[in-house]
């Protein structure tokens, strides 16, 4: 058997669903269970093919309500267990990673976001944002990556893994077709040899010992009985959740410092937004840029520094405003009037963005 | 006769007497299982997974590390348990809702892919936990909460024969039963084969067990027993309908 699956550092020029698939191998994530779903099934494709090689495992469940559910067993047997999904995939996830959440179960969830509502087109956009950072009848316990290129998606997909069994909370890599399809350049590493530990899993059930003869029974539920012991658990959740938020919390920035008008956007727009943000400083615009790399939990306060002097921000999104009303929640209270350009489901380009920012006057 | 133990070392005895209604089959059931445990010497290995309805109540029956699931899932849960690590042994326990209406895609599933976990499948004609509703397996005529006048086959369908579905979608290796908590010997010889046809990690195995829901049916004792053994065991027929076939062959 092979032993190590990347070795050294090595370039790579390839679609982001095979970046997903070697990056879960260098993780080492021991099982993968999934069902197809356009533009995520290359995933699946690339790690059946190299699984089997590096002594890692894959099962091909009957829907993704089984993916999502055969995850966390997968994860509470002490497994660096994965699935990847999109669009209506996401949704039928939803029920599993609820389950997740409330029982601090370190899932890991890879979604390559297609056009919506409904089975919308397989292409692309960034509609799954509310669902990924919110869906479930829960509270948003959980933390999305927002990558917004292909080294991003290697990078994060393993950080995902660390972050979930770190912080014992489920963790998405919110991709989007464009990324899951297009091949571009990156490097890819042992992230051993790059001083990146991979947290070490456990057992949380089936360690060794007989249960309630050399160590206590674990007995693991979601359903409680009264409103006190529900608001208890509850409570703990969130009180652990917004104690480790600022260490999980991350954003880049551009040019914010002095900029009056602040474009923030997320994903793969983020490369339109810095390209507006070159193009219209070059013009002697005073425009800036703040990109939160985790949509859950918020950078709030990074973002809050990000528009000490704007006059406006601009949030930028192939969404009909799923991202602006995160940064509305999160900046409650602020007098900067906020405005987007929407375009839910199409892609968004630098020149699209400086047009628009010039011909709005 | 010497009275038999009390309760199986499997179970445990902080969390007894058991949280069912008076009268209900789970406790009989579970005791069952808990013998077949106890015998097999597998607690150290169990992972057992209960069911959303009244299976839930299970959680923290055992000495075993256990995961109370959603409804319908538990299938799915523990068979991702088992892909993951299996040298354990994987109990799926649910109720005829659970199995046989939102989670039959995953015990269908299951069963095709023959996968080496085992489910444990209580029928009882309702949905207990919810306040008595018709479920898949209420028979025809039988009244309950969205059934008042009774079932009507012509718009509702026949009833749903677990095991009979079950053993048409599995290959020879897998083991198919339907107990009844009315011969609790069989029911546990059953439970015992279903669970090791699992160690033997030959194939899927399935065990439906017609039980009790006094509080539902509204019935008292006699009427309960009756039902089982009359109505019950006449719709769905009890025995074994696939045993792995052995491997030195016939």
């Amino acid at each position: 058997m092979a032993d190590k699956p990347v070795k050294g550092e090595k370039r790579f020029f390839v679609t982001g669903n095979e970046v997903v698939a070697w990056a879960a191998l260098a993780a080492n994530a021991e099982i993968m269970y999934g069902y197809p779903i356009t533009p995520q099934n290359e995933v699946m494709h690339y790690w059946t093919r190299l699984a089997p090689k590096y002594g890692r495992r894959f099962l091909q469940t009957e829907d993704e309500i089984s993916a999502g559910f055969t995850t966390v067993g997968g994860v509470l047997s002490g497994a660096r267990a994965f699935t990847a999904t999109a669009g209506p995939g996401n949704t039928l996830m939803q029920e599993s990673m609820s389950m997740a959440e409330m029982m601090q179960i370190p899932t890991v969830v890879v979604v390559q976001q297609r056009g919506g509502p409904s089975t919308g087109t397989v292409i692309y956009s960034q509609q799954e944002v509310t669902m990924t950072c919110f869906g479930g009848n829960g509270e948003g316990f959980r933390v999305v990556y927002s990558t917004g290129s292909h080294q991003e998606l290697y990078d994060y997909v393993i950080k995902a893994f660390n972050t979930a069994w770190k912080y014992r909370i489920p963790t998405f890599v919110l991709g989007d077709g464009y990324q899951a399809k297009m091949r571009e350049s990156l490097i890819m590493y042992d992230p051993e040899e790059r001083g990146i530990q991979m947290v070490p899993t456990e057992k949380i059930v089936g360690a060794s010992g007989v249960p309630g003869v050399d160590r206590e029974p674990k007995h693991l539920r979601n359903t409680y009985n009264t409103e006190e012991e529900l608001y208890k658990v509850v409570g703990d959740l969130a009180k652990h959740y917004w104690q480790v938020a600022p260490e999980i919390e991350e954003y880049e920035e551009f040019d914010c410092a002095d900029a009056e008008t602040v474009i923030v956007a997320h994903g793969v727009v983020t490369r339109a937004a810095q390209g507006a943000v070159k193009e219209l400083r070059e013009q002697g615009k005073k425009v800036g840029h703040f990109r939160p790399i985790t949509l859950r939990p918020f950078p709030k306060k990074a973002m809050e520094k990000a528009i000490q002097k704007a006059k406006e921000i601009l949030v930028v999104e192939s969404a009909e405003g799923q991202l602006a009303k995160i940064v509305k929640a999160e900046i409650y209270g602020s007098d900067i009037p906020i405005t987007g350009y929407f375009r839910p489901g199409m892609g968004i380009t630098a020149e699209e963005i400086v047009e628009y920012i010039l011909n709005k006057g | 006769m010497a009275l038999a133990p009390n309760m199986p070392k499997s179970w445990r005895a902080e969390t007894k007497p058991h949280k069912f209604c008076p009268g209900c089959g789970h406790g009989l059931v579970l005791k069952a299982l808990g013998e077949c445990i106890d015998e097999l010497n597998i607690q150290d290995r169990v992972v057992f997974g209960c069911d959303i309805g009244c299976s839930l109540l299970s959680w923290d029956f055992f000495n075993v590390d256990s995961i109370q699931t959603h409804h319908g899932r538990t299938t799915p849960v523990l068979t991702g348990v088992k892909r993951a690590r299996p040298d354990r042994i994987c109990i799926a326990y649910m109720g005829d809702g659970g199995g046989y209406a939102i989670g039959s895609q995953h015990l269908v599933n299951a069963a095709s892919r023959n996968e080496k976990i085992t489910v444990i499948l209580v029928n009882n004609c309702v949905y207990g936990m919810t306040g008595g509703q018709m479920a898949p397996t209420t028979l025809p005529g039988m009244k309950t909460e969205t059934s008042p006048y009774g079932r009507d086959v012509e718009l509702t369908g026949n009833p749903t024969r677990g095991p009979e579905m079950v053993a048409a979608i599995t290959p020879p290796s897998a083991y198919v039963a339907r107990g009844t908590v009315a011969n609790l010997r069989q029911l546990k010889k059953m439970i015992k084969k279903a669970l090791e046809t699992q160690m033997n990690g030959t194939g899927f195995s399935f065990v439906e067990a017609l039980s009790l829901c006094p509080t539902n049916w509204r019935t008292n004792a006699k009427e309960t027993w009756g039902f089982v053994e009359k109505e019950m065991s006449q719709f769905f027929k009890v025995g074994e309908i696939k045993v792995p076939e052995s491997k030195e062959g016939k």
